[in-house]
């Protein structure tokens, strides 16, 4: 079914090409599908005990002989970040006042509606799927880390050290247990319900009741509902997010500027073909002009 | 005209003590490419998570392409303006583009994980990319400089066509596509050198682009909407002052006299185009009001001022000096200067500027990675004065056989 679909729209994007002929004008802004998929982590709720760090380790194959596969608490210390070896890290953040518990803060790919990495990738190896998820595709990717430059949560990964065939790694939203109804491997393990599942404006209702309902618990941000342009992943937290560590980002897409400025260069591919007859024109100009002159000098 | 001269092919020695120093320099860098080919990125530079692009792409990639923009200014001006009076700049300046830019494509090729791939761009399009964009038009125009650099390959062998042994029986054959090829491009050359100078202007620009997606992780002072521009005007004005440099280095390493009546007016050129990229430069920054940025004494307020002030203004103020432009030295300074400013300004956007959110630890090159850059710009140098010998590209004062005769006939020239 799927499948089929995207096939559909692939043949509908290629005509649609084809006839207008407008490929480097691009289509016109996404609206996403109400459908998508999204996570709603609930920081408050979490107790930093790293399971979802070793579910998602086994999900994707890493050894389990790292002391990153253990859960407990002994990597917390550390400040991490998502790397070639861990799709997702949890940090611990201690309260700004003193007392009080910490805040455990999951960090992963923030699978944005107007992907950055989409955007900028060259040849098109990474997508936002209609379910949510943002893919990478390890048939098309050279391995020009323009993805992890473009990406403002600093997420995308790249395995430096293999000579061969390097991959980018990052979170893939457990697409292979999500297609087959499941969850994913970080939100099953989840042992406080930290995690919640589900499409993305019923995530966004449920994190405004909890807003509304506990004002004390939750600072009245729901961090990803419009950052960037909206991110699958969604946070509650009750510090600032700025003392988490979130970045501070506008409402805009990310690709918003540059996405114009490329458009603009080549709508219809006007001004090339513009300055194309320009020159011609000029050049024209020039060698008839000293054509001219050779004669009367002769 | 008062002398003639024409473009032949050098006949001065090739091995020189410099040639040697050149070439251990190569071979080092041959070295440490061989290490990352078969140990991967991360054994032999400082790239990282953090730091995804480093001294390859910003040196060897963005400045590179920067600095053979020689090739498409002095084509538009020896083409387009029709001045034949600079026609002797032309080749040379020909030629540095197209090594330039096979260094680019080598230097993308050991930067990029995958090199293999190096051709997925052609079939996997991806419209939004600024980056997919500079890839095409690269691609496409080293094919444009290589068609270019044509006529002079013909011009060099047409007539002259003699293999020995059993491979004479090519002669004949290589010799009529070798008239053919003459034929059909001196018909045709004007559509491939208007298309260059197109493709030029397009992804110098959209080189400019490429940082603009990292939105607030590049610092303010250059992160700003009209980097594109930015890009272009800067490659503009560097076209000149490079064409300067590599003339007089090579008259000098020749033992030529430098053309100085073509460098000088070349060099007053440069003002005027130097004032108009400083003016936007300017201009954004007070529109922005990023001046704020320099008040703090950081790494970033200080190379942004070295980057304005060395590269461009003092340059420019030079360039507008009768006497810097009639002599050979202070021409050869205010064009270095103006490089080094293009080439600061390239490494400023791309390495300089990138401040990641969660960095630990600063990025500096590593040996292995400074070793690379500076090995093939030996290699480059290598290649360049290789086939000033064999083709015809530097002009050389002639001897005036007679003062009438505007076209030397091929073959009695010596």
């Amino acid at each position: 079914m799927e499948t089929r679909r995207d096939f559909l729209r692939t043949a509908a994007v290629a005509a649609a090409t084809a006839t207008l002929g407008d490929a480097a004008l691009g289509a016109a802004p996404r609206i996403p599908s109400p459908d998508r998929m999204g996570v709603l982590c609930d920081l408050t709720a979490c107790i930093g005990c790293r399971s979802c760090e070793v579910a998602c380790r086994k999900a994707h194959g890493f050894s389990s002989d790292s002391p990153l596969s253990m859960p407990g608490r002994s990597n917390i210390p550390e400040r991490r970040r998502p790397s070639a070896d861990a799709l997702t890290v949890v940090n611990e953040y201690k309260n700004a006042t003193g007392v009080g518990s910490p805040t455990y803060v999951k960090v992963q790919c923030m699978h944005c509606d107007y992907p950055a990495c989409e955007s900028a990738c060259i040849v098109g190896a990474i997508s936002k799927k209609e379910s949510g998820p943002v893919l990478w595709d390890t048939d098309k990717c050279i391995g020009c880390r323009y993805c992890m430059v473009a990406c403002p949560f600093q997420i995308p990964a790249f395995q430096y050290d293999t000579a061969l065939k390097p991959d980018i790694v990052k979170c893939d939203f457990c697409v292979d247990r999500t297609e087959k109804g499941g969850v994913p491997a970080c939100v099953e393990i989840c042992p406080v319900e930290s995690l919640t599942y589900g499409r993305r404006p019923a995530l966004i209702e449920i994190a405004r009741k909890r807003v509304e309902n506990y004002p004390d618990r939750y600072r009245n941000h729901i961090y990803g509902e419009f950052e960037a342009g909206g991110t699958s992943y969604l946070y509650l937290a009750k510090a600032d997010f700025k003392e988490l560590e979130f970045p501070t980002l506008k409402k805009d897409p990310m690709p918003g500027t540059s996405e114009s400025i490329q458009h603009g260069i080549f709508a219809y591919f006007v001004p090339p073909i513009s300055l194309y007859s320009l020159l011609g024109g000029l050049m024209w100009i020039n060698k008839n002009r000293q054509k001219a002159e050779e004669e009367t000098i002769e | 005209m008062s002398t003639l001269t024409a473009p032949e092919p050098l006949t001065k020695k090739y091995i020189t003590p410099g040639v040697i120093i050149l070439a251990v320099l190569a071979l080092n860098g041959v070295a440490f490419v061989l290490a990352r080919l078969l140990f991967g990125i991360g054994a032999v530079t400082n790239l990282s998570d953090q730091y995804p692009w480093g001294l390859w792409i910003g040196v060897d990639v963005a400045a590179g392409v920067a600095l053979a923009a020689g090739g498409f200014t002095s084509a538009a001006l020896g083409h387009v303006m029709h001045r034949e009076d600079y026609h002797a700049i032309v080749r040379p300046a020909l030629l540095t583009a197209m090594l330039g830019y096979t260094f680019v494509a080598f230097g993308v090729m050991i930067d990029i994980g995958r090199w293999y791939y190096i051709w997925h761009p052609l079939l996997m399009w991806n419209g939004n990319s600024a980056l997919f964009e500079v890839g095409i038009c690269v691609i496409i125009y080293i094919s444009v400089l290589y068609i270019e650099f044509l006529p002079i390959v013909t011009e060099r062998f047409m007539g002259r066509v003699q293999l020995k042994g059993i491979f004479s029986i090519l002669n004949r054959p290589l010799e009529s596509l070798l008239r053919t090829l003459d034929r059909t491009l001196s018909k045709t050359m004007f559509l491939f050198i208007i298309a260059g100078i197109v493709l030029s202007t397009l992804h110098q620009s959209s080189l400019g682009t490429l940082m603009i997606i990292a939105g607030p992780k590049m610092h303010p002072l250059w992160q700003t909407p009209v980097l594109p521009l930015l890009f272009l005007l800067s490659a503009v004005a560097v076209g000149f002052p490079m064409v300067i440099f590599e003339a007089l280095l090579a008259s000098r390493s020749f033992g030529l006299k430098p053309e100085m009546h073509i460098l000088s007016k070349l060099g007053t050129m440069v003002a005027p185009l130097l004032g108009i990229y400083l003016a936007f430069k300017l201009g954004d920054m007070v529109i922005r009001e990023t001046f704020v940025y320099l008040a703090e004494p950081t790494t970033a307020s200080v190379m942004f001022m070295i980057e304005i002030v060395v590269g461009v203004i003092i340059p420019l103020r030079m360039f507008l000096s009768r006497t810097v432009v009639r002599s050979p030295l202070w021409l050869f300074v205010a064009s270095t200067l103006v490089i080094l400013g293009v080439l600061l300004n390239r490494i400023n956007n791309f390495i300089v500027a990138y401040t990641p959110p969660y960095a630990t630890a600063g990025y500096f090159p590593s040996v292995g990675e400074i070793s690379v850059t500076v090995g093939f710009v030996a290699l480059l140098v290598l290649v360049y004065r290789f086939l000033v010998k064999v083709f015809p590209i530097i002009s050389v004062e002639q001897r005036p056989i007679s003062p009438t005769t505007k076209y030397s006939i091929r073959g009695t020239a010596k």
